[in-house]
């Protein structure tokens, strides 16, 4: 530390790698004194002028602002505001062009000035030692200022460090060429200057204070040494001239040989760094209150009349500066705002001056020539030996044009200062910069892409989980709900007898039909008496229909026929009183086709040919069942019926069971797709089978058969559905007749009336059909739970 | 109105490539007017031979890559090549020699790999090598000084030499090379490097004809020539000086330890310097930027990895001069001496540079 203070004591400076000295050029406004500009027509503000965050609008179209008033807020810690640079009418708040090498548009305020230039209220402060830093600091953020030397850092952030400080380092190298801002502010405002100083020297509170200054400036070096002639902490440092020593980490080498670390800020080595211009600024907001609305601006270049510097307004535009200094444009003319090595070209003139706009540049065609061939690099090197980061040019250069990002980055790229003086010397005239520059955006660009990719990746991955968990979650509390039911069924309660009996009564119902197979009895009658009258005229048109149809099927057929006849009668009458609870037209239409098809059945059987045929339409039933789909579901309805009626003839034959199992899986399949038009279709066929069950009661292969059914009913009952469930019911009492009139047809040879056993047949039927009916209203009741 | 869109930089320093060879061009001219003082007009033949030969070369390529032609062709660069080839070829060698060779380094030492710029040997000294090993005849046939010679060679007879092998009065090449005792001249390098073998002293060697009163009649001239013209590049910053100063010295400290333990087997440092091609070699042909090394540290190594070849081919080689074999050895090994010399960037670490180029 001494050493360092000792060395600059003595003057001994340490070097910084490579360096060029370009002609300075600032001969041409160096002597002129600043001057302040008349009011422009037109402000244009962009709202954000600093790196970080823009502010919100305080203020809207239409509004009257005065000279110095906010016009942005934010809580932002990157953010500082904007002022109304002077007294005036916002006439428009729209996207525009802004001092950015990209030329974006972004939202700016336009202020069309009154003339008056009347200030808000201002608190003048005498004795800013008496401040807090706390209040020193909240001025300088209220005030606006940011890094008014280029990179445009708030300064309020910057000089609220916690960090130990060595060296506060004053920048006013100002070493671009051209440039002399700086240089006539330290000429006519050192005492300001030095007052903006001593307040960051109360704030940050640093050892050391050092201005760093090209000896090319001697008359603001002594402006600058009689400003601190009785600060000892100050001391100003002249430095060789050489570009770019005004290069915040460039500076610090020189002045105290440290190096900061790639990546890191200035003040982990304890040191911080702010321009002559910020200081002036931060000195004005704190004792004048007059916060950051003015610059100034050098405007210079050979292609002006009056190059001259400037008090410009922020947000004036670059045109009327261009006017004042009076402009000769040539073909190709460009304007560079801030100095030939660095700065940017602007694509017009309504680009207006901002807090960082140091200079604006308008060169004579002689001056910066546009015409550079770039020719193959010659590996000379000179590229390399000025490069301040101590980069290889010409290597990054090699991989930028291949694209090689991996090298490049091996070569720091990202330690590039971008200073130009690679390219300033190439003899083959590469713009080694804008290399560079693309390199540095692509693979910022690719790192962008990847890290997006990376954030889809972890989403998808977590969605995976998510909906594994979900799967497993669901699984778990079904298998919960399952056990639970069970244990609620075994547990021995009411409910769970009363859920039992359901599974119980479906069973009961079930033997009872075997047991009245078994039973012997004589026919009921009365079953088929009951059930008519229901229906009365329904079964009127069918007991027609059926007497045409066996007239005629007398004549022709054979007792088979007749047979079938009645079996289909007995079939229609028991269908009836299902299909009248769901739809009296549709059961009519059924009806009808059952007819029909009763008779073209009748047809069939006289030839032998009916297996194949009824193999075939059993294939349909099945094609047609498994799409979904009304009318289809209603024809299906009809073949079912069809076939049970021929399926009851084929039991005449003997070769019925084969068939009937492929029926019952068909009606297995049908049930299985929960569906309530299905269901219906399901409950049609059931009752059809049922029938055909009855009668293969008779043959004595039923058993298996019966069992099958009995799952259907079972599965039928547990799809809970309140329509299904009075389907089902009504299946059953079907059923039940059916079982009755079949014992009574088929067995009637062997039968010796039992009065007392039909007596019981009809009880238990009866019983069935109330538990049945029961089991339906459990089953809503469940459903509603 | 609209403006001129440009990127930064947007002054520039006023030099150009060309303006750069030309300059080197220039600088060799001492060295050539030695040359010339000392052994006639042949050099200067072979340089036009070679200027014409690489130009039209260089036009034939162009055309063929559909380049940008009369910006490229006289950028200087195919002229500089040419030139250094010219100096570096015997004297009274044939003129196809000279065509051949020039031809060689432009479209395939240059051109076939990428041309300015891109190609990884001299072309000067990879076309005098293939002109030595396949030419070795020709290509060994010097010419001794214009003082020592028995007979006048004008400019006619030195045309006449090349296109013909025969001066004007008909004397063949090998009778221009003998003394007026009767015995062959050769140059002080081979000569050295011949009594060595036939078992004589340096010091028995110094006293040859050839070698006259310092370190080779002519020769010292001519790499005093080049040595001046070299200091003058450094000081316009046309080349870099840590190369030849590398290059220079390490050939001192390496021919000064060999005279050290064995005065009587080894040439003195002064002899090693002022001899043969060691003052073009130095500052105009190690320069080239294009086949060099980029870093100082990397150029350091390069001038001492060329002193010590050119030192062990001149003591123990086959040839008795050796900076066209070092020179294209050294362009073999200076992109590796790049890769393991690049410079610590500001605000690295060494170590993190170092485990850099290990990944690299």
């Amino acid at each position: 530390m001494e050493s360092i203070i000792n060395r600059i004591d003595k003057n001994q400076f340490w070097k910084f790698h490579g360096g060029i000295h370009p002609p300075e050029q600032k001969f041409i406004t160096e002597n002129k004194p600043i001057r302040t500009l008349p009011l422009p027509k037109e402000l244009i503000l962009p709202l954000q002028q600093h790196i970080g965050q823009a502010g919100d609008l305080l203020v809207s179209v239409g509004d009257t602002v005065l000279k110095g008033q906010p016009l942005t807020s934010s809580a932002h810690p990157m953010a500082v505001p904007i002022h109304a640079p002077t007294s005036g009418k916002i006439t428009a708040i729209k996207d525009s062009t802004i001092a950015h090498p990209s030329a974006l548009k972004e939202p700016c305020l336009f202020i069309e000035p009154d003339g008056n230039d009347t200030w808000v209220k201002r608190n003048i402060c005498n004795d800013y030692t008496k401040q807090s830093d706390s209040d020193l600091l909240q001025k300088i953020s209220d005030a606006g200022i940011s890094g008014m030397g280029g990179a445009g850092f708030p300064t309020y952030v910057k000089a609220n460090t916690s960090a130990k400080i060595e060296f506060l380092i004053i920048n006013a190298a100002e070493c671009e060429p051209y440039i002399t801002a700086d240089d006539l502010l330290m000429k006519e405002h050192s005492p300001t200057i030095v007052d903006g100083i001593n307040i960051l020297h109360q704030i940050i509170k640093p050892e050391n204070v050092l201005i760093g200054i090209e000896d090319n400036k001697p008359a603001a070096i002594k402006a600058l040494q009689n400003a601190t002639k009785n600060l000892d902490h100050i001391r100003v440092c002249i430095i060789p001239t050489k570009y770019p020593s005004g290069g915040e980490k460039q500076l610090i080498q020189i002045l105290t040989g440290k190096e900061i670390p790639s990546g890191a800020i200035p003040s982990s080595q304890g040191i911080v760094m702010q321009n002559t211009a910020t200081c002036f600024a931060i000195a004005d907001a704190v004792i004048n209150d007059i916060p950051l609305i003015r610059r100034v601006t050098t405007v210079t270049g050979l292609g002006l009349n009056k190059p001259q510097n400037v008090w410009a307004l922020l947000g004036t535009p670059v045109n009327f500066l261009l006017e004042q200094c009076e402009l000769h444009p040539h073909d190709k003319q460009r304007i560079i705002m801030g100095g030939p090595m660095m700065g940017f070209t602007l694509p017009s003139g309504n680009v207006p001056v901002v807090k960082i706009t140091n200079c604006v540049l308008a060169p004579s065609a002689k001056e910066i020539s546009d015409e550079s061939t770039e020719v193959e690099c010659i590996r000379c090197g000179q590229c390399a030996d000025v490069c301040p980061a101590q980069l290889l040019p010409q290597e990054l250069q090699w991989s930028a044009k291949a694209k090689d990002h991996q090298q490049l980055e091996t070569l720091n790229l990202f330690d590039c200062i971008e200073c130009g003086a690679c390219a300033y010397v190439c003899p083959s005239h590469i713009p080694l910069v804008h290399y560079y520059r693309i390199g540095k955006a692509e693979i910022r660009e690719h790192k962008q892409q990847e890290i997006k990719a990376d954030k889809a990746k972890i989403r998808f991955e977590a969605r995976k989980l998510r909906l594994e968990r979900d799967k497993k979650a669901r699984e778990e509390k079904q298998r919960k709900a399952a056990e639970a039911r069970k244990a609620k069924m075994n547990s021995g309660t009411v409910e769970a007898n009363n859920e039992m009996s359901a599974v119980a009564a479906a069973l009961a119902r079930v033997k009872a039909k075997k047991a009245q197979t078994s039973d012997t009895t004589s026919q009921d009658s009365t079953t088929e008496a009951a059930a008519k009258p229901k229906n009365p005229q329904i079964a009127a048109a069918i007991a027609r229909a059926k007497a045409k149809k066996l007239a005629n099927q007398v004549t022709d057929n054979s007792d088979i026929t007749a047979e079938v006849d009645k079996t289909v009668e007995a079939k229609v009458e028991n269908e009836t009183p299902t299909e009248n609870t769901a739809d009296d037209k549709k059961s009519k239409v059924a009806a009808a086709i059952a007819k029909a098809k009763a008779k073209k059945l009748a047809k069939e059987q006289a030839d032998e040919k009916t297996d194949v045929q009824n193999e075939i339409t059993e294939e349909t039933a099945v094609n047609d069942v498994s799409e979904a789909d009304s009318k289809k579901a209603k024809i299906a309805a009809t073949i079912a019926k069809a076939k049970a009626k021929k399926l009851a003839k084929e039991q005449v034959d003997e070769k019925t069971d084969d068939q009937n199992e492929i029926k019952e899986e068909t009606t297995v399949n049908d049930v299985s797709e929960a569906d309530s038009k299905k269901a219906k279709i399901a409950a049609t066929i059931a009752k059809a089978k049922a029938k055909k069950l009855a009668k293969e009661q008779v043959d004595e292969k039923t058993d298996d058969q019966n069992e099958i059914i009995e799952e259907t009913s079972v599965n039928d009952v547990s799809e809970a559905d309140s329509k299904k469930a009075k389907i089902a019911a009504t299946i059953a009492k079907a059923k039940a007749k059916k079982l009755a009139k079949e014992q009574e047809a088929e067995k009637s040879d062997n039968s010796q009336p039992d009065v007392e056993d039909t007596k019981a047949a009809e009880k238990k039927k009866r019983i069935a059909e109330a538990v049945a009916k029961a089991k339906a209203k459990k089953q809503q009741r469940l459903e509603l739970n | 109105m609209a403006f001129w869109i440009a990127s930064s930089p947007h002054n520039h320093i006023q030099n150009k490539t060309s303006a750069l060879m030309r300059l080197v061009i220039y600088a060799t001219l001492p060295g050539i007017f030695a040359q010339w003082y000392f052994f006639g007009w042949g050099n200067l033949v072979h340089i036009s031979l070679a200027i014409i030969s690489a130009l039209v070369a260089e036009f034939f390529i162009l055309s063929l890559r559909e380049k940008k032609i009369p910006e490229q062709i006289f950028d200087g660069s195919a002229i500089l090549t040419a030139i250094l080839l010219g100096i570096s070829l015997p004297a009274l060698a044939p003129w196809w020699i000279s065509i051949l060779g020039a031809a060689f380094a432009i479209i395939i030492v240059k051109q076939l790999y990428g041309g300015l710029g891109h190609n990884p040997f001299n072309p000067a000294m990879a076309g005098y090598v293939m002109l030595l090993i396949s030419f070795p005849v020709q290509m060994t046939s010097w010419q001794p000084p214009l003082q020592l010679l028995a007979i006048d060679l004008t400019f006619f007879d030195t045309l006449s030499v090349i296109f013909t092998s025969f001066t004007t009065d008909g004397y063949s090449m090998e009778q221009i090379k003998t003394h007026i005792d009767g015995y062959t001249m050769a140059t002080p390098l081979d000569t050295v490097k011949t009594n060595l073998t036939l078992g004589l002293t340096i010091a028995e060697s110094m006293d040859s004809t050839v070698i006259g009163e310092n370190f080779g009649i002519g020769w010292e001239w001519i790499n005093a020539g080049f040595l001046a013209g070299g200091l003058f590049l450094i000081f316009k910053k046309a080349i870099d000086w840590v190369t030849p100063f590398s290059f220079l010295f390490s050939l001192f400290v390496f021919s000064f330890i060999a005279f050290t333990f064995s005065p009587d087997s080894n040439a003195s440092t002064m002899f090693h310097w002022f001899n043969g091609a060691c003052m073009l070699g130095a500052f105009f042909i190690l320069t080239d930027p294009v086949s060099g090394a980029t870093s100082t540290k990397g150029r350091m190594i390069f001038g001492a990895l060329a002193a010590l070849l050119v030192f062990l081919i001149r003591k123990y080689g086959g040839y008795p001069e050796a900076m066209a074999f070092a020179v294209l050895l050294c362009n073999m090994s200076a992109p590796l001496i790049d890769q393991y010399t690049r410079p610590r960037t500001y605000g690295h670490k060494k170590e993190q540079n170092a485990e850099d180029n290990t990944n690299a």
